[in-house]
Parts: C-alpha cells; sequence; structure tokens
C-alpha cells in the first residue's frame, strides 16, 4: 500500500489529535505461551478503559537532552570501526493516515556482527567487539525521515526453548508524540530463516503485521564502495475517528 | 486507517545499551523545589523482583502544564522540567524511582478535572507490549474520589494506584505485573 501523493506534515500547533485510534488487536498479547518468560510477567485481571485525556495525548520531547552529534552513527564511537557488514538503515515514522512525525525521537540498540550485545548479563560465548557499543539516538526530520550507520547483527542463542535462536533483529524505541503512541519494538532482516522458529517474532499472529517488522534491502540506497542498506518505515497510531469516539 | 501500525515487540533483556541514561529518572533537577522522588519495587506473578524492566512516567506540573511540542497550558514555570522520566538498569534489583514535580489537576473527560497523577509504562523482558498504569498520590483523597478515572476502576483495586506518601517528599509505589494486588493496567 504504497501512498504516492504528497504526505501532510503537521503543524505543530494547530494540528494535535485529540484522541488516537484505539487497536486493541494491533500489538502481541501479553500472554503468549510460546515465548515462556511472559507467563509471570502479564496481568491476569482484565485491562481498565482509560479515556484519552491531556496526559495520554501529550508527550515528552527527548532529543536535546539526549543526541550529542554523530549519535545516529554506530560505526563511530570508538577509535577504530567495528567489525561486521557494513549497512545504512533509513526510513520514515509515520501514523497510520500516513502522516509523516517530525521531531521524533529514535533510539536504537543492537547486537555485534557476532551476536553479542555489551550487557552484563549476555554470556553466550560470543565476542565483544571493542569498537563497538551498539546504541543509537536520532531525531527525525521535516519529513519524519531518520537514519543510522551500523553493522548489521547477528542471530544469537536463548534460553526460551531447545536450539532456540533468534532472527537478527534491532531493538527501536519512538516517543512518538505522545503518550499514546510510544512504541518500543524490533526491525527484523528479509528472508531470515529464523522467522518460523522465533516466538517473539510470531507473537504477532496477523502475518501482514509481522511483515510490517520487517525491512526491505534498497539496491538504490546502498552507497557503493560503503555500505548496504536496508530501509524500514514505522507506523504509529493515527488519530480516533470522531471527537466523540473518547467519551465513557 | 490508510496503513497498519507497526506492532510492539518485547523491550528484551538488554534495554541498558541503549534507553537508560544518568538523568534519565530525573523529570526535574532533584534540587528543584518542590522535587519529589516516588518509586518502589517491581514484582511478577511469583511476587518476585523483577531487576529488567524500564520505567517510564509522564506528567504535568503543579500549574497543571505539559512540557510537551505543544506547550499545553503554557510552558512551566520550573526551569528544566521536562515532565518525563526514565528508569531501568543494567544490573538491577527489582527497585525503581524517580523524581519528578508533584502534578497540579488537568482537565479530563466531559470537563471534569482529574486529580494530580502520572501516566506510568513499564517495559520489560517477558512483556511483548508495554502495561500502562497512573499513579495518583495519597495525600490528594478528595480529589482522588473525585477522579473520572479512578471512579471506574473497581473500588477494590483503586489502591493499587495510589502512591503513599512516605515522607520527606517521597512516595512508595510498587507495581505488581500479576498475582495478589495485582496493580491496575489499562487499555489506552
Amino acid at each position: 500500500m504504497a501512498a504516492t501523493e504528497e504526505r501532510k506534515i503537521y503543524d505543530p500547533v494547530t494540528d494535535t489529535p485529540l484522541s488516537y485510534r484505539r487497536e486493541p488487536d494491533a500489538d502481541p498479547p501479553l500472554d503468549y505461551e510460546p515465548y515462556k518468560s511472559t507467563a509471570l510477567r502479564h496481568p491476569k485481571q482484565p485491562l481498565v478503559y482509560l479515556p484519552q485525556t491531556i496526559t495520554e495525548i501529550t508527550g515528552p520531547q527527548l532529543g536535546a537532552a539526549r543526541l550529542a552529534p554523530g549519535d545516529n552513527d554506530l560505526t563511530r564511537q570508538h577509535a577504530a570501526e567495528p567489525i561486521g557488514e557494513r549497512m545504512t538503515l533509513s526510513g520514515r515514522v509515520f501514523d497510520t493516515e500516513g502522516k509523516p512525525l517530525r521531531n521524533t525521537f529514535v533510539e536504537i540498540w543492537q547486537a555485534n556482527a557476532a551476536g553479542r550485545y555489551l550487557h552484563k548479563w549476555d554470556r553466550w560465548p560470543a565476542p565483544l567487539d571493542p569498537n563497538f557499543s551498539g546504541a543509537g539516538r536520532c531525531l527525525t526530520d521535516s519529513e519524519g525521515r531518520y537514519g543510522f550507520t551500523t553493522v548489521k547483527p547477528a542471530p544469537y542463542p536463548w534460553g526460551n526453548h531447545h536450539n532456540a535462536w533468534r532472527p537478527a533483529h534491532i531493538h527501536f524505541s519512538l516517543l512518538g508524540r505522545a503518550f499514546a503512541q510510544r512504541l518500543v519494538t524490533q526491525m527484523y532482516f528479509p528472508g531470515d530463516p529464523l522467522f518460523e522458529f522465533d516466538p517473539i517474532f510470531n507473537s504477532v499472529r496477523d502475518p501482514k503485521a509481522r511483515g510490517r517488522m520487517i525491512a526491505s534491502f534498497s539496491i538504490h540506497a546502498t552507497e557503493p564502495n560503503f555500505a548496504l542498506a536496508y530501509e524500514w518505515d514505522i507506523y504509529l497510531r493515527g488519530p480516533g475517528q470522531t471527537p466523540f469516539e473518547e467519551t465513557f | 486507517m490508510i496503513f497498519g501500525s507497526t506492532p510492539s515487540q518485547t523491550v528484551g533483556p538488554y534495554f541498558a545499551i541503549g534507553l537508560p541514561w544518568d538523568g534519565g529518572p530525573n523529570a526535574v533537577d532533584p534540587d528543584a523545589p518542590g522535587a519529589i522522588r516516588i518509586g518502589g519495587m517491581v514484582h511478577d506473578g511469583h511476587a518476585q523482583p523483577v531487576p529488567d524492566a524500564l520505567i517510564e512516567t509522564w506528567g504535568a506540573d503543579p500549574g497543571g502544564r505539559f512540557a510537551d511540542l505543544y506547550d499545553h497550558g503554557g510552558p512551566s514555570e520550573t526551569g528544566g522540567f521536562r515532565g518525563f522520566a526514565r528508569c531501568g538498569h543494567e544490573d538491577g534489583d527489582g527497585s525503581w524511582e524517580i523524581v519528578t514535580l508533584k502534578p497540579g489537576p488537568v482537565p479530563g473527560p466531559g470537563g471534569e478535572q482529574q486529580a494530580p497523577h502520572l501516566a506510568v509504562s513499564i517495559f520489560a523482558r517477558g512483556m511483548l507490549d508495554r502495561c500502562v498504569t497512573r499513579i495518583y498520590f495519597s495525600d490528594e483523597r478528595e480529589a482522588n474520589d473525585q477522579d473520572p478515572v479512578l471512579r471506574h476502576v473497581p473500588v477494590e483495586r483503586r489502591a493499587t494506584l495510589i502512591a503513599q506518601l512516605a515522607g520527606n517528599g517521597s512516595y512508595r509505589f510498587d507495581i505488581r505485573l500479576q498475582g495478589e494486588g495485582e496493580t491496575v493496567f489499562f487499555a489506552l
């Protein structure tokens, strides 16, 4: 469903949505048996309906406090370059109406090219890379665009079940423009043979929705003699349908 | 709706690589007049501490103003008030704490006032989506009784949403993801 027409840019003063569309089935269930750690970490009581008030339709601006030059290049945070398949990752952040979200804070973190995280709790015997920390940040531009340079993370084993391996992925965190738009997710790479075995990926039950977590390889965005390129657009919740939707 | 939204996935066990930072828990300078501390434990369905939870809070300043993109209600009078706090640890013990200003009342549905509150997101390994809750304050009993959101929470569960004044300008708010005393979570 590629939209080719010119997309409207939010006016930051007058175009504040008064509510965000509720999509109760858009996200994976909190209780999902194949992913074992959900067992003791999901609420068993029914969720209580929360009206979207000014608290939920506003949201933080974190960019200025958290951004330094070069934060979007994970290959230049140390004395030398990390080992691995250098890649760029770019795309746009939209709402589900197709409106780009500008000045939205995007954070990523990932394993290195051997599938190892620079984290005290990651103990699987793949090498750390002294030139790779694995975290990046940026703000979307006036067209909702973000971009990172990094190395491709590798799959890694985990303890969920016998011979469990996570498909290669990059973690994403987006603040959106409202508390109601907050999203933490994972971006996957096209054609990963581990997809069918991964309970986290498959916790999203709708195959089309799963597809929205997979980046595409782009030969056009590739930088000759420098880096392969992946592109991935992100869609945050859009405005509610009517202003009356949010009455009790 | 033209496009489907990008689905949520778990924050995983290794978010500390990218998300928390030293000043993250401080929605306002801890030395600012009126700064309060709110914290507690996060527990799972076996009442065990959850050491790898990420907590985020969002709320208004004492005048009911939000430090958001649109300056709702006008900019805060307390310089540096960010309204947003984030707390998570690489090697945690299940406890969390943030520093903010006590929010003032803000408008609610149908023109009613809402009692002072913070919006809260909880992320963790084993949670495929965030859980959303709210923090209200034990010293706002009258306002809490009138609050249009609390009124829709079953009476016997309301206490899970109320931070208890613990003296010294600090409040205690424990989060129980499952089981006895399970925190009320909201569908947003």
